[in-house]
C-alpha cells in the first residue's frame, strides 16, 4: 500500500498511463470521464479502502460502488496494480471472452463489487450495501462515485433521500464534478446547480475539495468519518481529460479512446 | 364451495415466518405496505423492513445493495410499479448480476378490479419473463403461494412472484408439492388442454365442470412457473389431445399464452386459442365483471374450448 502523497500521486499517474494504453489498444472507451476520476480512485485503493486483493469477497471489506461504470478503466488499472489480477490483462479491455468488459460486470471481474453503466443506479446499491452493514453490525464503509451529469438522473434524488432518512453515514459518496456530460457543459445541458445546497438540502454533509490534490481528498474522507447521522458527499471539482492536455476540458473526449499516436503523446505528458 | 383467500394475504404471513426461520430475509415495499401486506412483516420484525417511499426504482437498487451483502431481499409493491417502473433497475442491478431479490408483486391483472386501467398490470408477465436469470411464477392459489414464497427464500437468485388483490377459491389443499419449472396437471383430458396460471386455474375447472354436461372432456395444468416453462409438459399435452387453450389475466401479447405457443410452434404446433387480454387496457369493474367483461370467466373459456375442438375437426 502506498503512504506518502508523494506515492499515491505517482500511483495516480501509472493509473493514468495505464487508462490511456487499455483505451488505445481497445480502440474505444471513455477517456474523459476515466482520467477525471484517477485521483479519487487511486486514493481509495491505495490508501483509504480497507481490502484484500488475495480475497475479493472478504465480508468485511469496505465497498466502491462505481456508478459512472464508463469510468472503468481507471478501476480496472486500480485493481491491476492492486494485485486483483494479472497487469497485462488489462490490455485486453472490451474483447470478446475478455473478464475487463466494457462497462462493470461484477460477475467477470475479480475486484469489481457491483455492475453499474445505466447511469443514476449505483447510488440506490450503495444505500443497500450500507444499510446491510447497519443491520449487521459491520464497520465497513460504501463508497461510490457519481458522475455530474449523471445526478440528472431522478434515482440519484431518490437514493439521496433514503440515504439521509436512514443516517447511513458509512456512505460516502464523490462527486466527479468534471463540468462536461456527453452533449456539452452540464451547465448548458441541465443545469444542475446549486450543487452543494441541492445535497445539503437532501440531508447530506457536504464537503467540497480539488479532486485532483490528493491531500484534499484524504482530508475529506477523514471528515466523512466523523458523521455520527448522515451520509456524505465529497463534492471533487475535476476537469475531464486530465493529465492529457489535449483532453483536458475538451467534451469530444468523453467517449472517444486515443489513436496510437495521440496515446504516445499522452503517455509522454504522464511521466 | 371452496375457501376465498386473497394471495397477497397468504404472503404477508408467510414472511412472517421466514422472518422467524431466517434472520437473512428483509422486506422492502414503497408505501403500499398496507396493501401488499408486508406491514404485517413490519409489525414483527421492524429493523429488517423497509419502507423507500413513492420511490420504486430505488427500492430495487437497494434490495440488489441489500442481496449483495448477504440478505435475502423481498421487495414489493403494485405490480404495475414493481414491474414497469423499475423495468431496467431489474434488468441492469438484479437479473444481470444475478442477485438474490425477490420481487413479489401485489395487485397483477385486472382483478386489481375499481382502480380501473393505471392500476391494473396486464404486462408484468412478459416484462420479467423477458429477462436472463429471472424466475417469473405465478400461484394458482393461497396454498400454491405459501409454498413458492418458502421456495423463492432458499433458492439463491432472482425471483419474481405474480400476486393478486382479489380472494379467489383455494383449489389445492396443504399436501400440494410445488416443484419450480414442473406444471401440475389437475386433470387429463381427452378432447383438449386448458394451461392456465392464477385465477384463471380456479375459472378453468368451473368451465371444465361445465363441459363435461356436453360431452367435452378437457384437461387442465396449472403451468405456475412461466419461466422456465415445463416444455415438456405443453407438448404431452399437445400430443395427448392435439388441441390447447391458454388462459392468464394477462396480455397475450408476450404472456403465459406467448410463452406456450412459442414451445408449440418449435415441437409440435397444434390448434390454439388464447384466453386473456386481447392488446387493451382495462376499466374499473368488480373482479368478477370484468373477467366477464374481458371475455376471460368461464363461460368464455366454454367458447374457446369449442372454438379449438371444431377448428381441430376441421383440419
Ligand atoms: C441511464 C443512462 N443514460 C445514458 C447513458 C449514456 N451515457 C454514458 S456517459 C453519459 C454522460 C455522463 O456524464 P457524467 O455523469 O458527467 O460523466 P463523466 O463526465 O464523468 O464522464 C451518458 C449520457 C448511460 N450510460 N446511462
Ligand atoms: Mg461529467
Amino acid at each position: 500500500m502506498a503512504e506518502s502523497i508523494r506515492e499515491l500521486e505517482d500511483k495516480a499517474k501509472e493509473v493514468r498511463r495505464w487508462i490511456i494504453q487499455m483505451l488505445a489498444e481497445a480502440g474505444s472507451g471513455h477517456s474523459g470521464g476515466s482520467l477525471s476520476c484517477a485521483d479519487v480512485v487511486t486514493t481509495l485503493y491505495f490508501k483509504v479502502m480497507r481490502h484484500n486483493p488475495k480475497d475479493p469477497k472478504w465480508l468485511d471489506r469496505d465497498r466502491l460502488i462505481l456508478s459512472k461504470g464508463h469510468a472503468v478503466p481507471a478501476v480496472y488499472a486500480a485493481l491491476a496494480l492492486s494485485g486483483y489480477f494479472p497487469i497485462q490483462d488489462l490490455l485486453t479491455l472490451r474483447r470478446l471472452n475478455s473478464y475487463l468488459q466494457g462497462h462493470p460486470d461484477m460477475l467477470a471481474t475479480p475486484g469489481i463489487e457491483v455492475s453499474t453503466g445505466s447511469l443514476g443506479q449505483g447510488l440506490s446499491i450503495a444505500v443497500g450495501m450500507a444499510l446491510a452493514g447497519k443491520l449487521d453490525q459491520k464497520d465497513y464503509r460504501v463508497y461510490t462515485i457519481l458522475g455530474d451529469g449523471e445526478t440528472q438522473e431522478g434515482q440519484i434524488w431518490e437514493a439521496a433521500m433514503a440515504a439521509a432518512h436512514y443516517k447511513l453515514n458509512n456512505l460516502c459518496a464523490f462527486l466527479d464534478f468534471n463540468k462536461l456530460q456527453i452533449d456539452g457543459r452540464v451547465e448548458d445541458v441541465m443545469n444542475i446547480e446549486p450543487v452543494v445546497e441541492k445535497w445539503q438540502a437532501f440531508g447530506w454533509k457536504v464537503l467540497t475539495i480539488d479532486g485532483h490534490k490528493i491531500e484534499e481528498i484524504l482530508r475529506a474522507e477523514a471528515l466523512s468519518r466523523e458523521n455520527k447521522h448522515s451520509p456524505s458527499m465529497i463534492i471533487c471539482h475535476t476537469i475531464k481529460g486530465k493529465g492529457v492536455s489535449f483532453m483536458e476540458g475538451v467534451v469530444e473526449y468523453h467517449g472517444v479512446a486515443p489513436t496510437r499516436e495521440e496515446a504516445e503523446r499522452a503517455l509522454a505528458e504522464l511521466q | 364451495m371452496a375457501e376465498m383467500v386473497a394471495t397477497r394475504d397468504v404472503y404477508g404471513k408467510t414472511l412472517i415466518e421466514l422472518g422467524r426461520e431466517n434472520p437473512d430475509v428483509v422486506v422492502l415495499d414503497a408505501d403500499c405496505s398496507q396493501s401488499t401486506r408486508t406491514a404485517w412483516f413490519r409489525e414483527k420484525y421492524p429493523k429488517r423492513f423497509f419502507n423507500l417511499g413513492v420511490a420504486e426504482a430505488n427500492m430495487i437498487g437497494v434490495a440488489a445493495g441489500l442481496a449483495l451483502c448477504g440478505k435475502i431481499p423481498f421487495a414489493s409493491t403494485f405490480a404495475i410499479f414493481a414491474t414497469a417502473r423499475a423495468f431496467e433497475q431489474i434488468r441492469n442491478c438484479i437479473c444481470w448480476p444475478k442477485a438474490n431479490v425477490k420481487i413479489v408483486a401485489t395487485h397483477a391483472g385486472i382483478s386489481v378490479g375499481e382502480d380501473g386501467a393505471s392500476h391494473q398490470a396486464v404486462e408484468d408477465i412478459t416484462i420479467m419473463r423477458m429477462f436472463p436469470n429471472m424466475t417469473v411464477i405465478v400461484p394458482a392459489d393461497g396454498i400454491e403461494t405459501a409454498k413458492t414464497i418458502h421456495w423463492a427464500a432458499s433458492f439463491h437468485g432472482p425471483v419474481y412472484i405474480r400476486l393478486g388483490r382479489a380472494k379467489f377459491p383455494l383449489i389445492f389443499d396443504e399436501d400440494y408439492r410445488f416443484t419450480p419449472g414442473v406444471a401440475s396437471t389437475l386433470f387429463e383430458g381427452r378432447d383438449a388442454t386448458i394451461i392456465a396460471c392464477g385465477l384463471m386455474v380456479s375459472e378453468s375447472i368451473t368451465a371444465r365442470e361445465m363441459l363435461i354436461q356436453e360431452g367435452i372432456e378437457v384437461g387442465i395444468i396449472n403451468m405456475s412457473t412461466i419461466k422456465p416453462i415445463d416444455r415438456d409438459a405443453i407438448i404431452r399435452a399437445s400430443r395427448a389431445t392435439g388441441a390447447i387453450i391458454t388462459c392468464e389475466e394477462h396480455t397475450i401479447i408476450g404472456g403465459l399464452g406467448s410463452a406456450v405457443t412459442e414451445v408449440l410452434t418449435e415441437e409440435c404446433p397444434v390448434v390454439v386459442k388464447r384466453v386473456g387480454m386481447q392488446d387493451q387496457f382495462g376499466v374499473s369493474g368488480s373482479p368478477r365483471d370484468l373477467l366477464k367483461h374481458f371475455k376471460m370467466s368461464a363461460e368464455y373459456i366454454v367458447q374457446a374450448v369449442r372454438e379449438v375442438i371444431g377448428r381441430k375437426k376441421r383440419q
